[in-house]
């Protein structure tokens, strides 16, 4: 029996390799590369815009970004140029849409995920969808024609009833066109967005914290109050930068309803304000090839900006998701 | 088969028939009551009855509960008709956004307002001259070409997250998110500082579609990722193990797959560009007539027409820019319901 074992020898040793193959070698080389086509594209932008607006920014120093002038029509068109205004505007209207729009969107997720009926939620999740694909410019004119006379008589009552507040006073009767406008406009748009975030968020609540609050006979906003809230909050708060995100770069709905002047204005319920995004939209068509290179350094400070909040939310927003998990 | 009657589980603390009469009958007398106090106070106009509503409303609600069930009973009532008020808060613009484009847009809305250029008419001109045909053509024009720009680079990243899953997938999937916060207007501006400010090009067709492409990336990405991510691990597993290569495998199995999730990816994409105006503004210059060459010349596009109209101010300019949205957001909505439908089922088991 032996013999016939002996009568065949032991196979040559396989030669096993994990070396891939060339398609695969090619496959994986293409995909490391182009996935670093949005590094590029986000450096490419960066670049650009510095390299162009660059001599904006020597011309002006620190003064671009700290002083209210901006003067085309001097001498050669270098300026002076400054945007504080159109910065400090910015934040103005950014703020009044946070202060809008949060609390509904905060309301709202909450309405959707536990008090709602199956059925109306779905649909109502939809049109919150739905809300995020509307056109900016459909918010501008709707804000234009539809809201614009109904937030200056709004205006006008909070005035009447508030005005002793700084903020919401203001030197002269002028009610039209105000921040108080493009930020209610604004937290129209950015409502969508703090929703989803928010509702995403409550719905991962555990259910076993929900139940043992109910079990020990709390009622349902209790439940919230004492599980959901807390539970959320970071999310909230995430959410709400992704809404400040977008609020800051608004352009189209922004330049449609705000009357834009060059000034700092804190009076939110005052006629004029800015915005960064909707004066590099306003100047444009007019400028000179020097005071085009200031709006696209203005471009390059609105990017700026923006990249950090988005950054800093989407960071907050992860680790609320995941914390969640 | 015998038909056996399914027994439900009891619902004790759930809100019966009976329960709803004081409940109805309670928010009928907060609306005639707010109609009275509106009628006899200075306080008018929509907003006091809406405002006044709500205080009558809850405050009815709470006074209920408290007599029935006690203290913490009302102020739950409270809360929910807080948060009942602030969802209708987000609705009501919806619905008024929807209802005026509807209203505002078919007043100039007639057959040739789809097959008219605007080389005779202008935005004051009577409603029945001109149209947007070369804006329809322009828009479906930057959406193809932005299409085509963006769904390779995005589908190439996609793959990269979910098949490779190399060491900088961490680093990539944070620049997709931080692309995704660019604001439009930036878009247009890089593009214009890029290719057209020192330079003899002027705004063209694919300009425009490659400044929406920056915008439309990071949605088609982020969504093909979603898709990519739900494709069954089997089925990777079963082609490398019947021998096929890593680029096989994904190219036979897994992206045909995913194939219905993708086409959601696009269509999400498209309608995410499909209404932007700001970097239109720098970079598609104008035409008034249908221009097919992507390459030079201006084009036009439906959020330009809109925004023309706005500008204009004029009663008939706006009044085409009303029926231009009606018609773009008639295609974003088609679009999104279309996503929606294969959104539903977007990988296939079988």
């Amino acid at each position: 029996m032996s013999s016939t074992v002996l009568e065949h020898p032991t196979p040559e040793k396989r030669h096993i390799t994990t070396k891939p193959r060339p398609s695969d070698v090619a496959f994986r080389a293409t995909l490391n590369v182009m996935s670093y086509s949005s590094l590029l594209i986000l450096a490419a932008i960066g670049g650009f815009l510095a390299y162009r607006g660059y001599d904006a920014f020597k011309h002006n120093g620190i003064g671009f970004i700290t002083k209210v002038d901006w003067n085309s029509s001097a001498g050669d068109g270098n300026g002076p140029y400054g945007m504080a205004a159109m910065i400090v505007g910015t934040l103005v209207i950014s703020l009044v849409a946070l202060v809008i729009g949060v609390p509904i969107s905060v309301l709202t997720a909450l309405f959707l995920t536990y008090y709602a009926p199956e059925g109306l939620k779905k649909a109502l999740v939809t049109v919150v969808d739905l809300m995020a694909s509307f056109p900016s410019i459909l918010y501008g004119l709707w804000g234009f024609i539809v809201l614009a006379p109904m937030a200056t008589y709004w205006a006008k009552l909070v005035y009447k009833y508030l005005g002793w507040i700084p903020f919401l006073s203001v030197p002269q009767p002028a009610f039209d066109r105000s921040p108080f406008l493009a930020g209610i406009v604004l937290s129209i748009m950015i409502i969508p967005i703090v929703t989803s975030i928010s509702r995403e968020i409550f719905a991962q609540t555990p259910l076993e914290r929900i139940q043992a609050a109910y079990a020990l006979g709390a009622t349902r906003w209790g439940m919230i109050r004492a599980v959901v809230l807390p539970f959320g909050a970071s999310g909230v708060v995430g959410g709400a930068m992704l809404g400040l995100g977008r609020a800051l770069g608004e352009t189209v709905a922004v330049y449609s309803v705000l009357n834009i002047v060059f000034k700092i204005n804190w009076h939110i319920l005052y006629g004029f304000g800015g915005n960064v995004a909707s004066m590099i939209v306003l100047k444009f068509g007019e400028a000179s090839f020097n005071e085009k290179k200031a709006l696209l350094a203005a471009g390059f400070v609105l990017f700026v900006m923006t990249l950090l909040v988005n950054i800093v939310a989407n960071s907050v927003v992860s680790r609320a998701v995941k914390s969640g998990k | 088969m015998t038909h056996h009657e399914t027994v439900y589980p009891k619902r004790p603390w759930k809100a019966t028939k009976s329960d709803l009469i004081p409940v109805i009958g309670l928010l009928v007398l907060a609306a005639v009551v707010d109609y009275a106090v509106v009628a006899v106070t200075p306080m008018k106009g929509k907003l006091a009855y809406a405002f006044l509503f709500f205080v009558f409303g809850a405050g009815f609600q709470m006074a209920l509960k408290w007599k029935q069930l006690g203290r913490r009973a009302a102020v739950d009532s409270l809360a929910g008709s807080v948060a009942i008020s602030g969802a209708a808060l987000a609705f009501i613009p919806v619905a008024s956004l929807l209802i005026t484009a509807v209203t505002k847009g078919l007043k100039g809305l007639y057959p040739g307002f789809f097959i008219h250029d605007m080389s005779v008419a202008n935005y004051q001109s009577p409603l029945n001259q001109g149209g947007v045909l070369p804006a329809i053509v322009g828009t479906l024009y930057l959406i193809v070409i932005a299409t085509l720009i963006s769904l390779p680079l995005s589908l190439l990243t996609a793959l990269y997250l979910t098949e490779i899953k190399g060491k900088a997938s961490g680093f990539i999937q944070f620049l997709i998110q931080a692309m995704s916060g660019i604001p439009s207007v930036v878009a247009g501006v890089f593009i214009y500082s890029a290719f057209l400010l020192t330079t003899s090009l002027r705004g063209s067709t694919i300009m425009g579609a490659l400044a929406l492409s920056i915008l439309m990336i990071p949605t088609v990405t982020r969504t093909a990722q979603e898709v990519l991510l739900l494709v069954p691990r089997d089925l990777r597993e079963a082609g490398l193990a019947l021998g096929a290569t890593q680029w096989k495998t994904v190219a036979t199995i897994v992206v045909p797959a995913a194939r219905n999730g993708l086409i959601t990816a696009v269509i999400l994409g498209v309608a995410r560009i499909a209404g932007e105006t700001a970097p239109l503004l720098f970079t598609i210059g104008v035409s008034n007539k249908v221009n097919l060459n992507p390459l030079s010349g201006g084009q036009a596009s439906l959020p330009i027409y809109i925004w023309g109209g706005l500008g204009d101010g004029s009663e008939t300019g706006i009044n085409r820019a009303w029926s231009a949205i009606l018609v773009l957001l008639i295609i974003v909505l088609t679009l999104f319901v279309i996503a929606r439908v294969f959104g539903t089922r977007k990988v296939k088991t079988k």
